[in-house]
């Protein structure tokens, strides 16, 4: 047990991520899953960030430009890995800008359908597909 | 250490996305969804992310906020009487357990030997003292992954096409 012991950063985001998708499944307002759909985004961007930490670390800026001194602070300072916070930058911004583009999906969907929930609009598509098979 | 801190802001996480799924009242809802972006960029500090803490600050609890606030004025704030619960949680349940299952081989958080360290990530902190820019972040962000940026903000440019051809600009006759 106490192997698993130093993983538990990672489980307690996976236990976030799983409290997102259930609001994702399980609710029936789209602008909730959205919100949902943001907990689990940000669950999984800390996720990555936990695995590019470095017991001791410092955040990776640099105290001194010094090619010889970056060199053998390298071995001595240790810097957190800045890889997963590059791609994680990218997935924050990605993320919202597909937030956007989601929430206007639901706006129309509102402005078309009346509800924006999800229940009442497969109830409209079954009845608008009866109506016209009924007149086929 | 910072394990208490880390322990005590993971249970404030949690306490607010449980919220964020419980809560009926849609404003309350997206509220909680920023306090939990602002509660993780706090984490992300203890992580050594700071470029990450305040994008996620800015951008997720910010800008988020903001757009989820907009879209709830358009679409009423109300939840409807929700329905039987136990199928999403057996399913929750089940890709928790997956997923976790999944980490018992990874190496444990802050190991300085894990494989991820040792390539890569010391040539770009070397590089960078090279370029003389002392952020590594934004060295890599900008010189070493700069096609990546570029596609970042391609995508940004599709979204925000697609919203507009969505919502409308709101001049011309309306549909």
């Amino acid at each position: 047990m106490s192997a698993y012991l130093g993983l538990w950063h990672y489980h307690a985001c996976i236990v976030l991520m799983m409290v997102g998708l259930f609001a994702v499944i399980s609710r029936q307002h789209l602008v909730k899953k959205i919100l949902g759909l943001t907990i689990t985004q940000v669950s999984v961007i800390m996720f990555f960030v936990a695995m590019g930490k470095v017991r001791d670390g410092t955040a990776p800026i640099l105290a001194t430009m010094e090619a010889e001194a970056v060199a053998t602070a390298a071995r001595d300072v240790d810097y957190s890995n800045p890889i997963p916070h590059v791609l994680m930058l990218t997935a924050i911004v990605v993320g919202v800008a597909t937030n956007a583009l989601g929430l206007s999906f639901v706006v129309r969907i509102k402005a078309s359908y009346g509800s924006a929930e999800e229940d009442e609009i497969l109830a409209a598509d079954h009845e608008t597909s009866k109506r016209e098979s009924a007149a086929l | 250490m910072d394990v208490p801190v880390e322990a005590f802001l993971f249970l404030l996480l949690l306490v607010t996305a449980v919220q964020v799924a419980r809560l009926r009242d849609l404003y309350a809802a997206s509220m909680m969804t920023a306090i939990f972006s602002l509660l993780s960029a706090g984490l992300f500090v203890l992580m050594d992310a700071v470029d990450v803490a305040f994008t996620e600050a800015a951008v997720g609890a910010g800008v988020a906020t903001v757009l989820s606030l907009g879209a709830l004025s358009l679409t009423g704030s109300r939840e409807a009487k929700k329905r039987g619960q136990i199928f999403p949680f057996v399913v929750v349940t089940l890709t928790g357990a997956a997923l976790i299952y999944g980490t018992l081989d990874m190496p444990h958080y802050g190991d300085a030997n894990a494989v991820i360290h040792r390539h890569l990530a010391p040539d770009f902190i070397r590089g960078s003292a090279e370029l003389e820019i002392p952020n590594v972040v934004t060295t890599v962000l900008a010189s070493y992954r700069g096609y990546d940026t570029f596609g970042e903000s391609f995508v940004v440019f599709t979204a925000v096409l697609g919203v507009i051809l969505m919502l409308g600009t709101g001049k011309g006759a309306k549909p």
